[in-house]
């Protein structure tokens, strides 16, 4: 069970994903510039400001060398986990439907969250329980997630809708509470609140353990 | 070298310099200064390098101590934390930059301590700050410069990856004019492999990496622009320079790789004065020469002049040391990381700071006339016949019910909660956040090994003003206080002596009040002041000074941090104590000062061993996890302190304090020393074998109830916590 975390210049919770990651399998830092993924069975876009996301969060990441591996690695079929950043990063590569925009505060935000598990049956949350509300931390500038009408329709109806805020919680005004959701081959993950951050009771929730349990748990199925 | 654009004496007041300090420049030079040169020494004897009206009072200060590693003098200090792990910080101010941009000012503030703790080899591990502004009620100024300052300092640390932990922030009259914008920072390094700064090894490279060099940040110096351009409209260029913290975050991770691998004899950032300071002090240290060729710096903009390059306060640079055979190592990682490195000096025998134009030499100092030949000058300290500051505005009836003064003094800006401030910073990444900020008194950082660091910064100007002495204990006392109530002892301490100008008598018997204040303070704590900072002339010709404002951050060790403290009430049915040595008077408080009184002149006296032994019981408590919550009483007393209690742990408490001689004193008295615990009666009796402690009440149910000589307070939490929230609408 090997995860492999990326990292860009500008980030910053690669250390973080490692460490979270760690707890369920092995996991190694892979750098922007090599193509070579290692042969990792999941990928981790990790959350930060890659290359300072000057233009715009995620747009200059999803060019370099690793992310034209990654975006191979997703099309066959591997598990890519998006994380703030991350997930920015994989709605500018198209491989997740929507964008990030602006938050609604237009303030960097940081808030302990609840999320409730809409779908409980997907390659990252099938530990989770259908329904269940799960305590993560979200912090980021650009979070509020876009998509026109009618495709938020199909996510809904595709199931692609993973997580969503609960009530009171949605800071950054992302359309229907969505907090995170998968690609239509459910490999493929974003979400802006960090499980990495909700893995040890001492620095706050083992909640976002639920996430790296469920991809792990998927990659015994895979390999199985 | 040119004779004909010597600058004259003129020049050199304008940029700060006294007609006695230019001819003493003259004398260690043997001739009059060039431009270049003259740029050098302004700056190098300039207050914020030279310290020189604060230097003799420093040198009062404790500095060693068991767990002390690297005292002032180097980039940072550092302690001992065990498992072979220092803790290097600093705090530093970034106040008029801030006052003249916040954003911008309050994000290199911390760029800037960033670079002073990864300049040591450590890597940073969390920022906290400490804030004054005018009051936000009345002053759109003040909303202004606190609105860009938060956004600044979050911009930065939260774009770096380094949490923004704790801090503070107040609201005084005397601060309008002139806000105060400091930063801390710590950082983990393995104690065998701090770095320092001093040049060695005649022969060895001097290489500059990060940020290429520009105009900005080029201060005093900009007189001698206009002379050397002849153009009397000639744009002053903005001195306030503009942070990336994308580029600090390369330089960051590219210094860590430098030092990991072993290919650099020393490092050094540049900060104040730029290349002009970081090369004359690494030389001084090393107690070598160094020549710099400024043909050879990669610049930001062309046509500038060999003066410029040497005092440009660009951000994000670094200056190492490297032994020839390594260079092109170095100059490898460096462009990994996209920070060109470049060879733009060499270590030298000569004992001189020698500036190159390609062939051509523009500038020839002894080193130590430079770093180490700056007169020091004693204060002349002299007490105020009469109050320096006026008395602020009362916005609270003496005739107020208690009941009203809590919820005015909990919506209070000094006393609000912080929440708008500390949710624009990332107070998680690195995953070592164990109590984020509202949980605790004090900031709590896992360490490997499963112990726990503590850090808190403080500083209450009011206090100070009204008695530098006792007021700036009690400031390091609050900090220590702090530390107990999460259950960690000191470590060590540092400080920014925010004052006016110390050439006025009157500050100057503030500066030295207060210096002795903190001197005696940490050498009874034993937290010795490993390394801070100093900012004077902190003063308005209209506003007058600001209040003396010694801004302390201390940093101290729990050995579990499982068992770290919280503020917030927890189990219904515990019993809520007041403990310690707590002589709690209304003089100077902030319901003084919501009731319109003038600073007092003086504060009670202290007993400081009393306090300290109350600290060393409470800290027992903590760590022998028998509290379910410790919360240091401070601005607004115990009344506000309990309040706080209730809305952290979000459940009410009842209280009878029975009959009092001086209720409004009890309830809302400050002064060091007091604490309110809760726990089982059991756990309080346990406790109460080791400090003196009143049981008053009890917690439970959903508001805050509490009965004193007749008064009475009854206030639901939402209440409370809508009065609590009253920063809120200005952010709005």
């Amino acid at each position: 069970m090997r995860f492999g975390v990326l990292r860009f210049p500008g980030s910053c919770d690669e250390a973080d994903a490692q460490l979270a990651a760690a707890r369920v399998g092995e996991a190694s830092i892979l750098w922007h510039q090599d193509r070579d993924l290692q042969g990792v069975d999941a990928v981790i876009v990790p959350g930060g400001f890659s290359y300072g996301d000057y233009l715009r969060a995620g747009a200059i990441a999803r060019f370099s060398p690793v992310m034209e591996s990654v975006i191979d690695f997703a099309r066959g079929g591997g598990f890519v986990l998006g994380i703030c950043n991350g997930f920015q990063v994989l709605c500018e590569a198209g491989l997740l439907p929507g964008a990030l925009l602006p938050n609604a505060n237009r303030r960097f935000t940081f808030r302990q969250l609840d999320l409730e598990v809409v779908q409980g049956d997907t390659a990252f949350t099938r530990a989770c329980e259908p329904g269940e509300t799960l305590s993560i931390p979200a912090k980021h500038e650009s979070g509020r997630y876009y998509a026109p009408e009618a495709m938020l329709d199909e996510l809904e109806d595709a199931g692609q809708v993973v997580l969503r805020y609960k009530p009171e919680q949605n800071f950054n005004g992302s359309l229907r509470d969505i907090a995170g959701v998968c690609n239509e081959a459910g490999n493929v993950f974003g979400l802006m609140p960090h499980p990495e951050h909700a893995v040890d009771a001492l620095t706050g929730s083992t909640d976002g353990l639920r996430i790296f349990e469920s991809m792990a748990l998927s990659m015994r199925v895979a390999h199985a | 070298m040119p004779e004909a654009t010597l600058p004259t004496r003129a020049d050199a007041l304008a940029l700060g310099l006294t007609s006695a300090e230019y001819d003493l420049v003259i004398e260690k030079l043997g001739r009059e200064p060039n431009q270049v040169e003259l740029a050098m020494f302004s700056l190098l004897w300039s207050e914020h390098c030279a310290y020189k009206h604060s230097k003799k009072l420093l040198m009062t200060l404790p500095t060693k101590g068991p767990a002390v590693l690297l005292g002032p003098g180097e980039n940072a200090g550092a302690v001992d934390v065990g498992g072979g792990l220092a803790c290097a910080f600093k705090v530093e101010s970034h106040n008029h930059p801030s006052a003249v941009e916040p954003f911008q000012g309050a994000a290199t503030g911390v760029g800037g301590i960033l670079r002073d703790i990864f300049a040591l080899g450590a890597r940073p591990i969390a920022v906290l700050d400490s804030l004054r502004f005018g009051q936000p009620e009345s002053s759109e100024r003040s909303r202004y410069l606190l609105a860009g300052a938060v956004s600044g300092i979050g911009h930065y640390g939260n774009s770096i990856g380094v949490p923004t932990v704790g801090g503070e922030v107040y609201f005084e009259g005397p601060y309008e004019q002139n806000c105060l914008v400091n930063a801390m920072a710590l950082g983990f390094a393995d104690s065998d492999k701090l770095i320092r700064s001093a040049a060695a090894g005649v022969g060895n490279i001097v290489v500059l990496y990060g940020a290429s060099t520009g105009r900005d940040g080029i201060g005093g110096a900009s007189v001698l622009a206009s002379a050397e351009l002849g153009d009397a409209d000639e744009d002053k260029r903005p001195t306030v320079q503009v942070g990336d913290p994308f580029e600090e975050k390369k330089l960051l991770e590219c210094s860590l790789e430098l030092l990991s691998r072993g290919l650099i004899v020393a490092l050094q950032d540049l900060g104040a004065a730029g290349l002009t300071s970081s090369a004359s002090e690494m030389a001084s240290k090393g107690g070598v020469g160094i020549d710099i060729d400024i043909a050879a710096v990669p610049l930001r903009e062309p046509g500038m002049e060999p003066f410029e390059v040497m005092v440009s306060e660009s951000q994000e640079r670094m200056l190492c040391v490297v032994e020839p055979g390594k260079l092109d190592e170095v100059i490898e990682v460096t462009g990994k990381w996209e920070v060109h490195g470049t060879a733009i000096g060499t270590v030298t025998d000569t004992g001189a700071m020698r500036v190159f134009d390609g062939d051509e030499i523009v500038g020839d100092m002894p080193v130590a006339a430079l770093v180490d030949d700056c007169p020091l000058y004693d204060l002349a300290p002299q007490k105020p016949a009469a109050p320096i500051y006026p008395a602020p505005e009362a916005t609270l009836s003496t005739e107020a019910t208690a009941h009203l003064t809590l919820l005015e003094l909990l919506a209070s800006p000094n006393i609000a909660s912080r929440r708008p401030l500390f949710e624009q910073y990332d107070s998680i990444v690195q995953s070592r956040t164990v109590r984020r900020p509202e949980e605790a008194d004090a900031a709590v950082l896992l360490l490997p090994d499963g112990a726990a660091l503590a850090v808190s910064i403080d500083g209450n100007g009011r206090r100070v003003a009204a008695d530098p002495y006792r007021g700036t204990i009690g400031v390091v006392l609050e900090c220590a206080s702090n530390l107990a109530c999460v259950g960690a002892e000191p470590l060590g301490t540092t400080n920014n002596l925010n004052f006016g100008n110390p050439e006025k008598p009157h500050i100057a018997w503030q500066l030295t009040e207060s210096v002795r204040g903190l001197g005696d303070a940490c050498r009874a704590l034993v937290a010795p002041i490993v390394g801070g900072n100093v900012s004077l002339y902190n003063e308005g010709a209209a506003a007058g000074p600001i209040y003396p404002t010694p801004v302390i951050g201390m940093v101290g060790k729990l050995p579990d941090a499982g068992r770290a403290g919280r503020l917030g009430f927890a189990q219904e049915g515990d019993a809520v104590a007041i403990a310690g040595h707590f002589r709690p008077s209304l003089a100077a408080s902030e319901l003084a000062k919501l009731r319109g009184e003038p600073l007092p002149d003086g504060l009670p006296d202290i007993d400081v061993d009393a306090v300290i032994e109350a600290q060393a019981a409470i800290r027992w408590a903590v760590r022998e996890g028998i509290l379910s919550s410790a919360h240091d009483i401070a601005e607004g007393g115990f009344a506000t302190a309990v309040a706080e209690c209730c809305l952290a742990g979000g459940i009410g408490a009842t209280l009878d304090l029975g009959p009092a001689d001086d209720p409004w004193a009890e309830l809302f008295g400050e002064g060091p020393g007091g604490f309110v615990v809760s726990g089982h009666p059991a756990a309080l009796a346990r406790l109460a074998e080791r400090v003196s402690l009143d049981v008053f009440g009890v917690v439970g149910a959903d508001d805050l109830r509490i009965t004193i000589a007749g008064e009475t307070i009854d206030a639901s939490l939402a209440e409370l916590r809508e009065a609590h929230s009253s920063l809120a609408r200005f952010f709005a």
